[in-house]
């Protein structure tokens, strides 16, 4: 089997004596979405921030494209391919939509120590931005200040952020929280177009769409993966319908 | 409405242009329009880094000082052509920044006030203690510098235009800063950090070639300061004249270089006004800015974008 795009290797975070993330690991491949699902306070944003560099993992190693990154900030993994969204939207809202997407494509484009052009106007940086907002659905929305589009406008907008990257893998932290059932039928849709080219790893609470998006579903309990597998094999794990799946029917 | 932005500007330049020959040209009013444009040089410095980077320095003053003192330390050893002299104190202000930038940035919010504060505190008592240079009572110049030779600095109207050709080329410099890919970086840093370096943007390298940069074109007004009045003094390096250059951004209004430059011309001239009426002036200028603050929350630039 080939190396996996994303791994992650026995993972050990603390805050003080509550242990957040106890010995997870986890692998992900180009084309394909792991689900990372489990109840409240389960860990799994502390695991994304982990991944994207956010917070260091007190013992394990992530090994992204083969290279251990473990000690790498935010920003030096976002260079490396690795885009993340974030569970509370993290847009830049005095910019338009299309400069937020510009941006990211500017990172990528050579170096941003470039004092004297003015950055609006470089055609090839809002023609990249532009292609990102029609992958989302968001084209004709460029030109509105990122802060006046609407919560699920925000969340496409993230993720046309994201894709401008040109990432190999996305980490995206519930990309369907609050947004109504249409925007959410929507993004589905837009993830499930984005599949074939990236490594996603998901963390969603909505059971429907993680069940129709994810080839593997990885369940985190207590800041332990205590079931992993395809989403026919969770459905029938005992352990994950006591530990989560259960309580939403109760 | 952008084109204000750029209009305004450009008005003020014409009306500076115009002042010497419609009524303004005699020495007194000359000496205080030159100080109000150094100072609009220094406050659009200022506002590169507290408008465009986020970072409230109190201690730009010092800056000023450098340059101003590099004119003083060259003047004593001889040395007083500009176009040796401007290189040297610009680079000197430059080199300073970059010290203590590299420091102070690693901080942010009240923390970064504190040292920048306490970097200028230090400038600020090094000058008091320069025995050599006057100390506390400051130092005389022989004259201006020379330029290429010439003395044509002494001459008012060069001096005039010279400081307004300085002023604008300031203006546009960070105008255009602003708007590149450089600034970008800077303004997405300042409004949502955890954006800017989650596409792949540490802010620190951008947030320290700002400090830079605003340092170099401080020290420039510096050395321009040192010229206009011939002499230099400690107090040029005080917190309370970097308070003083907070206060012209934050009276001009954040949202570019033009606010900065309003709020300097605005602070200088109407500072100059108050105190010809009484030497209390003090007390009708305080409650004024604070009423500034009050009414104008974008300043003039935000006042005059209303109406």
């Amino acid at each position: 089997m080939a190396e996996p795009l994303l791994e992650l290797r026995s993972l050990r975070k603390s805050f003080g004596g509550l242990a957040v993330t106890r010995d997870v690991s986890l692998a992900l491949s180009t084309g394909e979405i792991h689900a990372l699902i489990g109840p409240n306070g389960a860990g799994k944003t502390t695991v994304i921030h982990q991944v994207s560099g956010t917070l260091r993992p007190d013992s394990g190693q992530v090994i992204f494209g083969g290279e251990d990154v473990t000690r790498l900030g935010l920003a030096s993994r976002a260079r490396r391919g690795l885009a993340r969204s974030f569970q509370i939207t993290c847009i830049i809202p005095g910019f338009s939509a299309l400069e937020n997407v510009a941006l990211a494509a500017q990172a990528r484009a050579g170096s941003s120590f470039r004092f004297f052009r003015p950055a609006a106007g470089e055609a090839a940086l809002n023609g990249e931005a532009m292609e990102a907002l029609r992958e989302v659905g968001l084209h004709g929305r460029a030109d509105l200040p990122a802060g006046a589009l609407s919560h699920g406008e925000k969340r496409q907008l993230e993720l046309a952020i994201a894709l401008a990257m040109h990432p190999r893998a996305l980490l995206l932290d519930e990309p369907l929280a609050g947004t109504g059932p249409e925007e959410a039928e929507r993004l589905i849709r837009i993830l499930s177009a984005l599949k074939p080219r990236y490594g996603i790893l998901l963390i969603e609470h909505d059971m429907q769409a993680v069940f129709a998006l994810a080839d593997r579903i990885s369940v985190l309990a207590e800041g332990r993966v205590i079931a992993s597998g395809t989403p026919a094999e969770i459905r029938a794990d005992a352990a994950v319908r006591a530990a989560y799946l259960g309580e939403e029917e109760g | 409405m952008r084109w204000r932005d750029v209009i305004l500007p450009l008005l003020i330049f014409a009306a500076l242009a115009l002042a010497p020959f419609v009524g303004f040209g005699q020495g007194h009013s000359l000496t205080l329009l030159a100080r109000a444009m150094i100072f609009g040089m220094a406050a659009i410095s200022l506002s590169l880094l507290v408008g465009g980077a986020g970072l409230i320095s109190l201690g730009h003053a010092a800056l000023l000082g450098i340059g101003a003192y590099a004119v003083v330390v060259l003047d004593h050893a001889r040395v007083t052509d500009a176009l040796l002299v401007v290189p040297i104190a610009v680079a000197a202000a430059a080199l300073f920044a970059l010290l203590t930038g590299a420091v102070a940035i690693r901080t942010s919010g009240v923390h970064f006030i504190m040292i920048t504060l306490a970097f200028g505190q230090m400038a600020f008592f090094t000058a008091s203690s320069l025995a050599l240079y006057g100390g506390d009572d400051g130092y005389t110049l022989y004259g201006r510098l020379e330029l290429g030779g010439s003395r044509l600095l002494e001459d008012r109207l060069f001096f005039h235009f010279a400081c307004l050709a300085l002023l604008a080329g300031t203006w546009l410099l960070v105008e255009a800063l602003l708007r590149s890919r450089f600034g970008r970086v800077l303004r997405a840093a300042r409004e949502n950090e955890m954006r800017a370096r989650a596409v792949g943007f540490a802010p620190y390298p951008f947030r320290l070639a700002s400090y830079v940069i605003a340092g170099a074109i401080a020290g420039l007004a510096g050395v321009m300061l040192a010229n206009s009045a011939e002499f230099v003094a400690p107090a040029y390096l005080t917190w309370q004249r970097s308070g003083d250059l907070l206060f012209m951004v934050i009276l001009g209004g954040l949202a570019g270089p033009h606010g900065a430059l309003m709020g300097a011309l605005a602070f200088v001239l109407i500072e100059e006004w108050l105190s010809h009426l009484t030497e209390h002036w003090r007390l009708i200028f305080g409650p004024l800015l604070v009423l500034c603050v009050f009414f104008m929350r974008d300043g003039i630039a935000g006042l005059l974008r209303r109406g």
